[in-house]
């Protein structure tokens, strides 16, 4: 276990944010959280990075647990001036040449030297996780990462995120709206309307009346055309009902 | 050889070309411009009081500014009115209360010197001021440089990474303020602001980091505090706006300079 919300509650006004959440992360998770807009899935995000302290319940991490986060919508300022080797090097005890190997690994070399402010959607995002990984981290927390990303862009992008799962020993927990983009890679998806509606592989997870209910049944027919790729092994379905 | 004010007049400007170099920066790319000419604004409450008390004004104007800039972070924080009008109305509150206070002080007081800066006057044991103002804020910055750089590219990414932010935040706020306290008597309060802006504005245009723009930034102000300050002996034109002027006609001309990589 690397980190686990324990029965998790956070109150804002009379609005219930989130409710009794439970969720454990092991080594070598995939996990995405689904959900529509106020669902929490932010929030939860705040609450495991410790941004946040939960009104109810707590969050354990295991000892020297390390995370990287990677925001929603980062927009670099143009009047910053700052390459992206400068950026990933920011405030981390790492040496450039470490840094350039990295990027070799990923395809993204050529990127270092350019402006921050000049990269496409697609390349700041690669930038951000390169980032995230310098330091090696246990997990690896993304929250929409491919938000202003085309469709294209979005293939790209969980290609790469698939290859940096495949090769590393890491976890991730990402909040998506793609669930047909990562379902092939997703080990797990969490529904989220401030408490947890299901939770399962992904294949399943779009058969739960609890997910049409959430996201109707046009979504769910769609996912679930695509549980054909996925090779999965059988395990019962979850249908945790916490609320 | 150089008279004695003149000196004592480039060793304040160049203290303060320092400091704006590095802070004016952050106020670029924070967007804190307004916020910068506000705290400049409520500092002539601080002088009043000052004046009042026969303190110093510099001290004065470090208390005022204190206190205006945690009122306003508090005020900001309870999310009542947008930033943009809490400043417009702390700012203008505190410029017409110490415009009154000077008025009622019975003092005599020389309020251009104040409003647009009176470097000329600057005596040797000011100068001591000034010096060990810019050593404490370069020594400062130079601390926590990184921090405050990725927490202006993303306060969340800083977070994560274990950051202080509220308290490299508030950090951040006092060295502006201890410049605000300084800079008074260079180009006055109506100018602080843009001795913060227009330095780090023509360097963004010439440089590709942020700490060659920071260096960029403090050698343009001092250029411009220079020719600033000879120009207006030379010309018996007013200081304060002679600096501002310069920096001016140097940000011009760097606008075709701008780099694309």
């Amino acid at each position: 276990m690397l980190i686990k919300a324990n029965n998790i509650s956070v109150v804002r006004g009379n609005k219930k944010v989130l409710e009794n959440i439970n969720l454990a992360i092991d080594s070598k998770d995939f996990i995405t959280i689904l959900g529509p807009n106020g669902a929490g899935k932010s929030m939860l995000l705040k609450c495991l990075l410790g941004f946040f302290k939960p009104d109810k319940g707590e969050i354990i991490k295991s000892d020297n647990l390390k995370i990287s986060y990677s925001p929603q919508d980062f927009i670099i300022d143009k009047s910053i001036p700052i390459t992206a080797l400068d950026f990933i090097m920011l405030n981390k005890k790492i040496k450039r040449d470490a840094i350039i190997n990295l990027s070799k690994d990923f395809f993204i070399e050529d990127l270092l030297k350019k402006q921050l402010s000049y990269l496409s959607g697609g390349e700041l995002q690669k930038v951000l996780i390169t980032r995230s990984l310098v330091d090696n981290p246990d997990l690896l927390i993304l929250d929409e990462p491919t938000q202003n990303l085309d469709v294209s862009g979005q293939l790209n992008f969980y290609k790469f995120l698939n290859k940096i799962y495949e090769e590393r020993d890491i976890s991730i927990l990402m909040v998506s709206h793609d669930l047909h983009m990562v379902i092939s890679t997703t080990k797990k998806v969490i529904c989220l309307s401030n408490h947890i509606c299901c939770s399962g592989e992904p294949s399943k997870i779009t058969q739960d009346p609890e997910f049409i209910t959430l996201f109707g049944h046009d979504f769910a027919n769609m996912m679930s055309l695509y549980k054909h790729d996925f090779n999965h092994t059988h395990h019962t379905h979850k249908g945790d009902k916490n609320a | 050889m150089l008279d004695g004010f003149i000196v004592n007049a480039l060793i304040a400007g160049i203290c303060v070309s320092i400091i704006a170099g590095g802070l004016g920066c952050f106020v670029v790319w924070k967007k804190m411009a307004y916020f910068g000419d506000s705290l400049s604004h409520s500092s002539l409450l601080g002088i009043a009081i000052g004046i009042s008390l026969g303190l110093n004004f510099t001290i004065g104007t470090f208390i005022t500014c204190i206190i205006f800039a945690s009122l306003l972070t508090y005020l900001q924080n309870k999310n009542i009115l947008s930033n943009d009008t809490l400043l417009g109305i702390l700012a203008h509150a505190a410029l017409s209360i110490g415009i009154i206070a000077i008025s009622i002080s019975n003092q005599y007081v020389n309020l251009d010197a104040y409003l647009f800066g009176d470097i000329l006057t600057v005596t040797e044991s000011e100068t001591y001021w000034f010096i060990s103002a810019a050593v404490l804020v370069f020594i400062i910055l130079y601390i926590i440089w990184e921090k405050l750089v990725l927490m202006t590219i993303d306060e969340n990414i800083a977070k994560s990474e274990g950051i202080n932010t509220s308290l490299v935040h508030s950090i951040f706020l006092i060295l502006l303020v201890i410049f605000v306290a300084t800079c008074v008597k260079v180009v006055g309060i109506l100018l602080i602001t843009s001795m913060l802006i227009i330095p780090a504005a023509a360097s963004r245009q010439i440089t590709s980091s942020p700490t060659k723009m920071a260096f960029g930034s403090g050698l343009i102000a001092i250029a411009s505090v220079f020719i600033g300050i000879f120009s207006s002996i030379i010309f018996d034109i007013p200081t304060g706006p002679s600096i501002i002027a310069i920096l001016t006609i140097i940000f011009i001309l760097t606008l075709p300079l701008k780099r694309n990589s």
